[in-house]
């Protein structure tokens, strides 16, 4: 079996992809566009895959979720194109690639960030099937000017709930960027889910 | 004037960094935003020019930046000084991005000292350069310490500190790095910017970065996000205020620099931010030393 290629202008897609990332945890629940020209092995996305190459080196230990880690290639291909190691304990790593959201760990089990070190939290990439930011659930926070709305599928049942609770951990806590094909959305810590949720 | 954009030298990564320092100051870049106000720590590089010209905000710009970007650097509000055009040249030269001085043209602005006149606008990014980034440095020398007061949230010797200034001079006599902040919680200092320039931070529309090379931190403030100057009640923060126009384009209302002319006493107070004062003068504003 034949490694699949990564980026093939590594500079500027890397750059394409952080920005969009950048745009997505600055501007909470607003949608950017992020198309990375990848075909990973599945069930690894086009934007897991992106991300991962964009932001993953030797000194960010990526943690994957049942379906990525059953498969050999997806690991190969993470090993290959980023460096970076693949860890089987959640709390070490600092960034989490999850293709089967509804199925996502309870929070507590990545890392929370400490309250002198916040920034040493995870980063949760949820590849979902459907997001939009015309409804669903309602935030507010730095990067919001009133409130922002989004809604993802699939998602634990208690996605909500766990999301006040990830909140309220501020300034510790983890930031999710939730991806489908060809955009992505960010909830870092600093978005908080305001009661009133449907627009 | 907007130069367009030229070939890159050869020999040079795109924006000089390689690519691996890049993704150590983006993921730094991404915990800072998710996090406002707190400084993130960061592997900083020597950069090909001294500490205090602006390593930090440099590293910052050259991670953030792509092809397509136009970037504008500004030394003290002004286009035209030494350490602006140096930064604008050095980008034009490693990475081949189209420059500009004009604030609305720019996506990616990266400044010393001032917060341009001209309002910014959603989708543009200010990068600041910071040397001394802790707020409570001169306060509490110790980094162990100044991180626990931060984590506690423990803000007093800070408000002392500007009592202090009260005490002595009547009111808080604080007129640059003039403490914020940050969306309820982290105290931050704003880099050595005018007071003047601390209400344009609070629920811009553009995001701001901020870079300290020499002290390896980089923080965020995200848009939209509320900056509050400390304060307080019987005491509210004030900006300053000039008591004459600019002398070129009559602009009032504005942050004005004093220019010596001669040594008999001869001054002129003038726009600090080049780039509104020419949009001002070719506008047909004059001012009372216009030619």
């Amino acid at each position: 079996m034949a490694l699949r290629a990564g980026f093939r202008d590594p500079v500027h897609a890397a750059q394409a992809v952080f920005r969009a990332a950048m745009d997505a945890l600055s501007r909470p629940a607003c949608i950017q566009a992020l198309a990375p020209a990848l075909t990973p092995p599945e069930p690894l996305t086009a934007e897991l895959a992106g991300l991962a190459l964009a932001l993953c080196d030797a000194d960010t230990p990526i943690w994957l979720d049942a379906p990525l880690a059953a498969v050999p290639e997806v690991a190969a291909y993470l090993r290959f194109h980023t460096g970076a190691p693949l860890v089987a304990a959640a709390g070490e790593a600092a960034f989490a690639l999850i293709a089967d959201p509804a199925a996502c760990p309870d929070f507590v089990a990545f890392a929370q960030g400490t309250p002198d070190y916040p920034d040493g939290s995870a980063t949760l990439i949820l590849a979902v099937d459907h997001l939009t930011d015309r409804r669903g659930l309602a935030f507010s926070g730095p990067g919001i000017r009133d409130l922002a709305y989004l809604e993802a599928a699939p998602l634990p049942a208690d996605w909500s709930a766990r999301l006040a609770a990830n909140h309220a951990l501020f300034p510790r806590g983890l930031d999710i960027l939730l991806v489908a094909p060809g955009r992505i959305a960010g909830l870092p810590r600093s978005a908080r889910l305001r009661e009133a949720a449907e627009a | 004037m907007s130069a367009a954009a030229p070939l890159p030298e050869p020999g040079y990564n795109f924006a000089y960094l390689d690519e691996g320092t890049k993704r150590m100051i983006r993921r730094a870049i991404l915990k800072a935003i998710a996090i406002p106000g707190y400084q993130v720590p960061f592997a900083s590089r020597e950069m090909p020019m001294p500490y205090g010209w602006g390593t930090g905000g440099v590293q910052v710009t050259a991670a953030v930046l792509g092809r397509s970007d136009v970037l504008k650097v500004i030394d003290q509000g002004a286009d035209d000084t030494t350490n602006a055009v140096s930064i604008r040249r050095f980008f034009g030269r490693t990475a081949g991005v189209a420059t500009t001085t004009h604030t609305s043209e720019a996506t990616l602005i990266q400044t010393r000292h001032r917060i341009p006149e001209t309002p910014l606008s959603e989708g543009q990014i200010l990068v600041y350069q910071v040397p001394i980034p802790e707020p409570l440095r001169f306060l509490e020398p110790r980094e162990t310490e100044t991180r626990q007061l931060h984590a506690l949230a423990e803000y007093g010797l800070m408000h002392v500190k500007l009592y202090e200034d009260i005490a002595r001079h009547g009111h808080i006599a604080t007129t640059y790095a003039y403490p914020v902040e940050v969306a309820g919680r982290y105290v931050m200092d704003p880099s050595p910017t005018p007071k003047f320039d601390n209400p344009k931070m609070d629920g811009c529309p553009a995001l701001q970065l901020f870079g300290a090379g020499r002290e390896k931190r980089i923080y965020a403030v995200p848009p939209h996000t509320r900056v509050r100057s400390l304060d307080f009640e019987d005491h509210p923060f004030r900006i300053q205020s000039f008591d004459r126009p600019c002398a070129l384009c009559g602009a009032e209302a504005v942050y004005l620099d004093e220019v010596v002319l001669d040594d008999r006493g001869g001054r002129m107070f003038v726009c600090s931010d080049t780039d509104h004062c020419e949009g001002r003068r070719a506008e047909g504003h004059t001012g009372e030393m216009a030619e």
